[in-house]
């Protein structure tokens, strides 16, 4: 059974916990004791109806406030397939919500108001979506119970989706028309809509296909802890252990390790279960070298004809996660793979507006939420690929050095 | 003839690595890492990643136990035959003590449970850790369903829901100043069925009231309580002869059975599978204090 993880975006308004709330009960994946609860807390705040959303709306604050104030996981599982849902919110801190919960995510779902049509948040949603390089959209046209479910307004909606995306690198994107109060094309085909020959979203979600979705050709392995037991029984094991980024490693591959550029061969592949012939991303395993050769975290080892750009200075889309607004000159620990350097903002290029795609080119500063070209110089060399090809060795953090906040997500052009 | 390579994980092998990634993480980037190990069935998981992580090497950290002095006999066995086989490093904090001590005053109830805060906020002062792995899972709780992996404390152990650090991609931030420590959780993605799955995979060995057995019980608050040094009938509370199981493991006083004769690993599963309550709302008393009452406890720095 495969895993899939994928971020849902929108609002209230939208139907989106309506929806989500469909999925879980239909899968039967919502308990009693928490639809009692649920039940118990919607009628004492005179909710008209059951609000799912109280699911997971487990902090105090959201619970008073009646909002989600963050990113929440939610888990269910069909015969074929388990999924892991990033449920971000739509109102508040939209955008650093949205990029934490697509950064993991191998599918996004995005809901439109067929009343509606595209607005603002829906083209919001498309940007951030293909700025993330999640590699599956699907678009839910939802309440077509309230256009009559009538064909001609999902395709309207569909062609000018498609044209605003066709701006975007957005990968497969597919259309579903949905209602998910009653159910239409959530989990079944809906009857009521004869024209659209599509399958159910649920069924969307069980068979499109992800194993194409990761890098399988460039072989990247971040060195994260260097295993030596110093026991008798393994007095002279020394083995990489690290999670694959990219390719496929196998034994009696020729290696090369950066910095150094020392070469060696792949002897063995290492995992408390034994030896194995293998090793693709994301598998975390222990790679053993032919060679006594020195090696320590924050390396990474690659083949010779193949290797990442070794580089201080990158260039990258950054979204910036904290109150305090990016400094221009400004100093900040960056975590990149498993290297920790220290890196200096040496240029803001411009800041884009997530609602339209304008490239602000006079701005000097980035302000939580908002997204733009940065230029660093890192202290050390990074061993990076761009993000469009590879997610793990072209993301970063950028750490406040004096809080140890978070305050950026930085991906590699 | 080998089966055609897809290069895809399972599920299981997804969730496995990405525990695994996070263990090496923990023991690269901190100085004084501490696994809390109690017996349960998640710490268990958690030793058992912890295990593969660095195999052939030892696990590089020791376990902590926060005692409360109501544990099962059976889960106190197993602890220390746990420990004495894979030999780790056992570190004891004792509610017991801390009463003693005068840090804590035993409550009118006399459970227990909520003053572990205070033996555990000492524990990790007195170790100097720097990071703890915890087994808390997000699908068991909705206040945790919110944590991060890496989760920051503060010098008080505190812990703010409304101010964590965003979560990307698998990059973890445990930066901290000293004093402050980094609650992990490896098992964040792992639901209850994922547990039990692997479990059975695995074969790794549980406490024996994990599965189902004959026991003295008696009906109390909804739940039915062991006879036990802990717990007595009431006048009015019948004892009955039945075939339990638990689906979690606290302290005796607060932890309900089910009645079950799930036995096996394969028989559990099928159980979870079709259970309709969540395993904390069908067994726990501590949970059921308010609704916010994991939120209020996670604050003060519980697990």
């Amino acid at each position: 059974m495969e895993l899939l993880r994928f971020a849902t975006a929108g609002s209230v308004d939208d139907g989106k916990s309506t929806l989500i709330g469909r999925l879980l009960y239909d899968t039967k994946s919502i308990f009693e004791d928490q639809l009692e609860a649920v039940e118990r807390t919607s009628r004492d705040r005179g909710d008209e109806h059951v609000n799912l959303a109280l699911v997971t709306d487990g902090l105090r604050a959201e619970r008073e406030q009646g909002i989600t104030i963050d990113v929440a996981y939610r888990y269910f599982a069909t015969p074929k397939r388990s999924f892991i849902i990033a449920d971000t919110p739509g109102h508040i801190q939209y955008t650093r919500n949205m990029v934490t919960g697509a950064s993991t995510a191998s599918l996004a779902l995005v809901l439109v108001d067929a009343r509606n049509g595209i607005v603002e948040q829906s083209r919001r949603h498309a940007f951030i979506t293909s700025l993330l390089r999640v590699p599956h959209l699907v678009v839910c046209i939802n309440k077509m119970d309230l256009v009559d479910y009538d064909e001609s307004v999902f395709n309207r909606i569909k062609d000018e989706f498609r044209a605003f995306a066709a701006k975007l690198d957005v990968g497969d994107l597919s259309f579903i028309p949905i209602s998910a109060l009653h159910g239409d094309n959530v989990v079944h085909r809906s009857q009521n809509m004869p024209w659209y020959d599509g399958t159910s979203l649920l069924h969307h979600l069980e068979n499109v296909h992800i194993a194409s979705d990761r890098n399988l050709q460039d072989v990247r392995f971040p060195v994260q802890y260097v295993i030596r037991p110093q026991s008798t029984a393994h007095h002279d094991y020394r083995g990489y252990a690290g999670t694959v980024a990219g390719g496929v490693l196998k034994p009696g591959d020729e290696v090369i390790v950066l910095p150094s550029g020392l070469k060696s061969t792949i002897a063995a592949i290492d995992t408390a279960d034994g030896e194995i012939d293998e090793a693709y991303a994301p598998m975390a395993v222990t790679v053993r070298l032919t060679d006594d050769i020195d090696v320590s975290r924050g390396d990474m080892i690659c083949r010779p004809h193949n290797q990442p750009r070794v580089s201080q200075d990158i260039e990258a889309m950054v979204c910036w996660l904290s109150e305090e607004p990016l400094r221009d000159r400004g100093m900040y620990a960056i975590k990149h793979t498993t290297r920790s350097a220290r890196c200096q903002v040496r240029g803001l290029d411009y800041r884009i507006d997530v609602n339209t795609l304008h490239r602000d080119e006079t701005a000097d500063s980035l302000s939580l939420n908002e997204i733009g070209r940065v230029t660093l110089r890192a202290t050390l060399p990074l061993f990076a690929d761009e993000y469009r090809r590879n997610r793990t060795t072209g993301s970063f953090l950028l750490i406040d050095e004096s809080t140890g906040a978070t305050v950026g997500a930085g991906m590699i052009l | 003839m080998t089966a055609p390579q897809t290069y895809e994980l399972s599920s299981q092998q997804a969730l496995e690595a990405e525990s695994i990634h996070i263990f090496r993480e923990v023991a690269a980037e901190f100085e004084r890492p501490v696994l809390l190990f109690s017996g349960g069935k998640d710490s268990v998981v958690m030793l058992h990643l912890a295990s593969k992580a660095f195999w052939p090497a030892p696990i590089p950290f020791p376990v902590m136990h926060i005692d409360t002095g109501h544990n099962f006999p059976e889960v106190l066995d197993f602890r220390d035959r746990t420990v004495e086989r894979m030999g780790l490093r056992l570190v004891v904090g004792s509610v017991e003590e801390s009463i003693a001590k005068g840090r804590v005053k035993e409550r009118p109830d006399g459970i227990r449970n909520p003053l572990q805060t205070v033996t555990l906020l000492e524990s990790i002062t007195e170790g100097g850790y720097d990071a703890v792995f915890g087994g808390a899972r997000r699908d068991e709780e909705k206040a945790r369903a919110k944590e991060r992996v890496f989760s920051f404390r503060d010098e008080f152990g505190q812990w703010d829901p409304k101010n964590q650090r965003p979560e990307l991609w698998s990059l973890y931030n445990g930066r901290h100043h000293k004093g402050e420590h980094i609650r992990v959780f490896p098992l964040s993605n792992w639901t209850e069925l994922d547990i039990w799955s692997y479990l059975a995979a695995e074969n790794v060995e549980l406490p024996s009231i994990y599965f189902a057995h004959e026991r003295e019980v008696f009906q109390r608050d909804g739940m039915w309580l062991p006879i036990s040094e802990f717990t007595t009938p009431r006048e009015g509370e019948e004892v009955v002869k039945l075939m339990v199981r638990y689906r979690t493991v606290g302290d005796v006083p607060i932890t309900g059975a089910v009645e079950s004769t799930a036995a096996t690993f394969e028989e559990i599963i099928t159980e979870v599978a079709a259970t309709r309550i969540t395993e904390r709302g069908a067994t726990r008393a501590d949970d059921r204090l308010s609704e916010a009452a994991m939120e209020d406890r996670k604050r003060q720095g519980y697990f």
